[in-house]
């Protein structure tokens, strides 16, 4: 069924810009990225959107739906009733380019920042053996596509610019999780997380569980573990203890 | 949050709107905030009454005071023995079972979600602004002091086996003999409840085996962390419910010691 679908899209850059009204035609089994498409064709040539498989596994149409944090080509058109405004803007974490295209250059940086996969030093390339039972549970993060939904959610950054110099966000605290589960990872990396990568500003809110395309239950399985062991490295007296005397031992 | 920080920092799209959200994000807080502090609110009151807290008849006692070790408890309800002389009445009886559990919840993984969320608004929901000017998390004190969770775990477990043996001498008759009523069902259905909460917590999974590198070297534990793992998810729902049957147990409990009306019996 083909109807007009009113839409609200932020039009602007750095300097400024507002929120727009359109009236575009909306068809059935259509998604808001086909129809920001439309708009683009037919309305506003000059619009900015950043895009590339329309399959929801590149992450590049990440965007504010109704407020909500999601991918602009998995969020179906017929979960909106047809008279509904559909307001579209940018993710609103990061410093806006132009429309709805942001500069996640943030997350590049934190990326960097995340110590590589250090195996033991007596191992080397071609020597590494481990069993499926103890890589298959932090597989459940390399299903990652970094759309950023995450970080732009997490209140941390997204409400305290002056927290992204310390703290790397959901995506980055889970990378550090999934090394420290891989069977080979050698590095300290409960010291890397709390005092490098700020996991203790996480309160644990769940809001990057909730906006994950690939419903990675990024809190539970990968942040929460990861607090419990840099609890056993830091705050815990009796694991502490127990662990001096098994160095002495 | 001021005009220039958050949202409105430079360089980010200035929308003009604190969050475009169209759907109730609000309801889902407030109903939390209003259960969790519906519950302060009940256990402050009861754990002050310092009475009604022990069926004699049927030797039902209330999770909320067991064990009552003090010797100002009602004859038959010290299952332990009375460790300590009578409190005096600005005690509760029941100040440790009080602070051990309420420790247990205070740190829980969920209900610091529930609390961040519905009372301190740290966000009240996703891509709603929060509106403290500054936050560090749970770095400092107070709140790093939440990464002692375990020890409440840990605490919890001990309490939950002394409610079991609390659940086994419910099933007692009025004749002194086996009997079960309406009372003893409630008592085991908040045991299960609870069992399942303290079973599902997060530290527990951590402790089990969460923490190991190596799964396939401790095949026991990868089984306990496999069962952990399959509970944890539903940690919220047990939470809450567990929550509600507290509650029930112990007003149940109150109002028939209370003779407000009486147990519906089964058998004896």
């Amino acid at each position: 069924m083909t109807y007009k679908g009113k839409f609200r899209v932020w039009r602007g850059d750095a300097e400024g810009g507002d929120l727009q009204d359109y009236e575009v035609e909306v068809n059935e089994g259509e998604v808001v990225l086909d129809v920001i498409h439309r708009l683009q064709a037919t309305q506003a040539p000059d619009m900015a959107v950043r895009w590339n498989c329309k399959a929801g596994k590149c992450g590049s149409c990440s965007a504010e739906i109704n407020g909500m944090p999601k991918l602009m080509c998995m969020c179906r058109m017929n979960t909106f009733d047809e008279d509904e405004v559909v307001t579209v803007t940018p993710m609103r974490t990061f410093p806006v380019i132009r429309d709805l295209v942001t500069d996640v250059s943030y997350n590049y940086t934190k990326a960097r920042e995340v110590k590589a996969f250090t195996p033991p030093a007596d191992l080397k390339p071609g020597e590494y053996r481990m069993q499926q039972v103890d890589v298959e549970r932090s597989q459940e993060f390399r299903k990652c596509i970094e759309c950023f939904l995450c970080q732009n959610t997490c209140h941390v950054i997204r409400d305290h610019e002056e927290n992204k110099e310390s703290f790397s966000g959901p995506r980055f605290l889970m990378r550090i999780a999934e090394l420290d589960m891989h069977p080979l990872d050698a590095a300290d990396r409960q010291h890397q997380a709390q005092d490098d990568h700020g996991l203790g500003f996480c309160n644990i809110t769940k809001c990057c569980t909730e906006v994950c395309p690939e419903h990675i239950k990024i809190t539970d399985n990968a942040l929460i573990p990861m607090k419990e062991r840099v609890a056993d490295r830091k705050y815990d007296p009796i694991v502490w203890l127990g662990n001096k005397i098994r160095r002495r031992a | 949050m001021s005009a220039d920080t958050g949202i409105n920092s430079p360089g980010r799209a200035q929308v003009g709107l604190k969050t475009a959200r169209t759907d109730k994000w609000w309801l889902a807080p407030l109903r939390i905030g209003v259960i969790l502090g519906f519950f302060v609110v009940y256990a402050t009151i009861r754990i002050f009454m310092n009475k009604w807290y022990w069926v004699n008849d049927y030797h039902y006692l209330t999770p909320l005071y067991s064990p009552c070790i003090n010797e100002g408890c009602s004859p038959g309800s010290s299952h332990l023995g009375t460790w300590f002389p009578k409190f005096p009445v600005f005690i509760p009886y029941s100040i440790i079972t009080f602070a051990v559990l309420a420790g247990f919840r205070g740190t829980c993984y969920y209900y610091r979600k529930a609390g961040y969320r519905s009372l301190f608004f740290a966000p009240a929901a996703c891509a709603v602004p929060e509106p403290h000017k500054s936050y560090t998390g749970e770095r400092k004190f107070p709140l790093i002091a939440l990464n002692l969770h375990r020890y409440f775990f840990y605490g919890a477990l001990v309490f939950g086996i002394l409610n079991v043996y609390d659940g086994v001498l419910a099933f007692h008759g009025k004749d002194g003999g086996f009997g079960f009523g309406l009372g003893t069902l409630i008592i085991w259905i908040n045991l299960v409840m609870l069992w399942l909460y303290t079973l599902s917590c997060h530290a527990c999974r951590h402790i089990v085996g969460g923490r190991l590198k190596n799964f396939s070297k401790h095949p026991l534990r990868y089984r306990y962390w496999t069962f952990v793992s399959k509970l944890n998810p539903k940690h919220g729902t047990f939470a809450m419910a567990s929550l509600f049957t507290v509650i029930l147990t112990d007003f149940y409990i109150m109002a028939l010691s209370a003779g407000w009306f009486s147990d519906l019996r089964f058998f004896n």
